[in-house]
């Protein structure tokens, strides 16, 4: 077996979703090695050396890979893909994104947010909003994967010595003119990555105002964690789209998840179940979220949160 | 300018679905199904370009059994102009027709009708796999706007904005182009009695598996499909104190 990790990288530092991506490359075995496509990647690559149990660290660096336009991106991929059996990426926006035109054009079906490694080819993701968790066994000869973070420990970032070299014969592969990158609008903020935090916070319509949610912040400063939303506040424009967490938007699964005003439909407990510890605090005791919280508190949460906030 | 948009029968998005008891897939008999949530804000989207006067036809595709002419009347009824069914048997939820299948499929009918746009969901709450629309786009060489939530048409180009793990990001695409749809790029209409009325003297073809020259035969085989572990019932405390006594005291976890 050999498998080929795509990094996950903003060019100047490796994103955490590749370490859960490796952990899972582990469990398939076999020999793991790195690709690192983008623009003045070095530090990148020194960095992705560095993680534990990887072989060797493929680099491709070029000016037209500066943004992770998929459509770039694809063609590199397929070209480092030679020779592996499996192909991994997290399950983040950046994989979703760009794996599935990896997959295609090597005629592949691909195998999305895998959960667990059964064996070499034989892997579990949910499905239905995580209602129903399906065994599916590939009969392709490269396995396309994209692994979900919050499934996965993070590899140990450090006590390896990978080799670092440049992709053969990539030169020229990222230039493509059908796509081009024009702008973002990064949200910025101090609190711990949403996904990998070991507390989250998360506000729903509930809190009534995106003023209101200061309060939710609050608490999530006071206890170092990360703040979610459901669906209902990103809508309402509470809070931007990337706090959303659910079947659609992002999968966390911290030691501790307070819900605060969600009323817990499906699509919601899809992307917080499997939290080591449920808190709601939700003023209609009949709402579906008191099934999944190992601890109810059935409360006005304009009482309750400030309360706790300084309490805590 | 023709649009494409593929629309997928699904169980309901309220529907609380149930595993089957031999584990082989999931209960769909007698269970309310509906389009693909993420495939109607794609028809708005392409139905609100024809109001504008930006797309002269929408034509609206599914792959699954003859019972998706629903959702496909209903996607009439809300706008398309007319309606491609590609019949099978094989279930287009687990361990039948998959994405890739789904975006070759598609990808015949896109060259065939020569459209210049293909709106569709970004994921299909059934499989939740995140994939045909991306696949089509390398299938056909065409760029992508994935997780869009704007859609702007300009001369011969797409502007997208898309929802990224870090917040939004807008990309510049060339027609003929591919949008996937996320939950904040419209409200979808309720489509009115005049027009299903309507709806229903709108074309609908039917093609078979063997007229696209596509083989729906799975890669994957699903193994089985289990009921995941239910959380185990927890309790409920009457006070703030009481809650900070649990968490520090029980669970540990401050
Ligand atoms: C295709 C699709 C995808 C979706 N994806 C997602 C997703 O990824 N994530 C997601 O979250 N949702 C998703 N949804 C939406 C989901 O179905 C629900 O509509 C949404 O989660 C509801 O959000 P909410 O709980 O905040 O709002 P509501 O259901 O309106 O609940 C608000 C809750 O706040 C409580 N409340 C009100 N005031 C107070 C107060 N003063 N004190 C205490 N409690 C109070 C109420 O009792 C109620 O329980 C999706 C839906 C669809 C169709
Ligand atoms: N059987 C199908 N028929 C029509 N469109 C489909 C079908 N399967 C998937 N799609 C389209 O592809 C999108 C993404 O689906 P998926 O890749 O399965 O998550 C859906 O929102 C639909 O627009």
């Amino acid at each position: 077996m050999s498998i080929l990790i795509i990094a996950e990288h903003d060019n100047t530092s490796l994103k955490p979703a590749t370490l859960s991506t490796i952990s899972a490359a582990k469990a398939i075995g076999g020999d793991i090695d790195i690709l690192v496509a983008g623009a003045g990647v070095d530090a990148v690559a020194t960095q992705c050396a560095a993680i534990d149990g990887i072989t060797k660290i493929l680099t491709v660096d070029s000016a037209d890979l500066s943004h992770p336009l998929a459509e770039a991106l694809t063609p590199v991929i397929v070209k480092a893909a030679d020779g592996y059996t499996h192909i991994l990426a997290p399950a983040t926006s950046f994989g979703k994104n760009t794996l599935p035109r990896v997959a295609a054009l090597l005629d592949v079906q691909q195998i999305s947010d895998i959960t667990k490694v059964i064996d070499d080819d034989t892997f579990e993701r949910p499905v239905y909003a995580g209602n129903a968790i399906a065994t599916v066994k590939s009969s392709d000869a490269v396995k396309v994967i994209t692994v979900r973070g919050s499934a996965f420990d993070a590899a140990s970032a450090e006590g390896g010595s990978a080799s670092v070299s440049a992709l053969d014969g990539a030169e020229g592969l990222g230039v493509q003119d059908k796509a081009s990158f024009v702008s973002q609008e990064l949200s910025v903020s101090d609190r711990p990555e949403l996904t990998s935090a070991s507390v989250v916070v998360s506000g729903g319509r509930g809190v009534g105002s995106a003023e209101n949610f200061a309060i939710i912040e609050a608490l999530a400063d006071k206890l170092g964690g990360a703040v979610g939303a459901s669906r209902a506040a990103v809508d309402a424009g509470y809070v931007p789209n990337d706090y959303q967490v659910g079947q659609t938007g992002k999968i966390v699964a911290p030691d501790l998840y307070i819900a605060v005003g969600i009323s817990g439909a499906i699509q919601h407990l899809a992307g917080m179940k499997d939290s080591k510890v449920i808190v709601a605090i939700n003023s209609d005791e009949d709402a579906p979220i008191f099934q999944v919280a190992d601890y109810g508190l059935v409360m006005d949460l304009f009482e309750a949160v400030p309360q706790l906030t300084e309490k805590v | 300018m023709k649009i494409l948009v593929p629309v997928k029968r699904v169980v309901d998005y309220n529907v609380k679905i149930r595993v089957k008891s031999d584990e082989t897939g999931v209960e769909l008999a007698n269970v309310k199904m509906s389009i693909n949530p993420f495939d109607e804000i794609a028809l708005e989207e392409a139905v609100r370009l024809k109001e504008a006067g930006t797309a002269s036809e929408i034509i609206a595709v599914s792959i699954g059994p003859d019972k998706a002419q629903e959702q496909l009347r209903t996607a009439l009824a809300m706008g398309a102009d007319r309606a491609i069914l590609v019949s099978t048997d094989k279930a287009i939820d687990l361990g039948g027709v998959e994405p890739l299948a789904v975006a070759k499929t598609l990808k015949s009918i896109a060259e065939k009708e020569g459209v210049d746009l293909i709106i569709m969901g970004k994921q299909s709450i059934d499989d939740d796999s995140n994939q045909t629309g991306q696949m089509l786009g390398a299938l056909l060489d065409w760029p992508q706007g994935t997780f869009a939530s704007e859609l702007k048409l300009d001369g011969g180009k797409a502007s997208v904005t898309r929802e990224i793990d870090g917040g939004l990001e807008t990309v510049s695409l060339t027609l003929p182009a591919i949008v996937t749809t996320d939950l904040r790029l419209n409200e979808p209409r309720y489509v009115k009695l005049p027009d299903i009325m309507k709806a229903k003297k709108k074309p609908l073809e039917t093609l078979s598996e063997d007229d696209t020259g596509v083989s729906f035969a799975p890669r994957l085989e699903v193994v089985k499909v289990s009921t995941p572990p239910a959380r185990s019932g927890g309790i409920k405390v009457d006070s703030v104190d009481a809650l900070l006594d649990k968490l520090k005291n029980e669970a540990k976890v401050i």
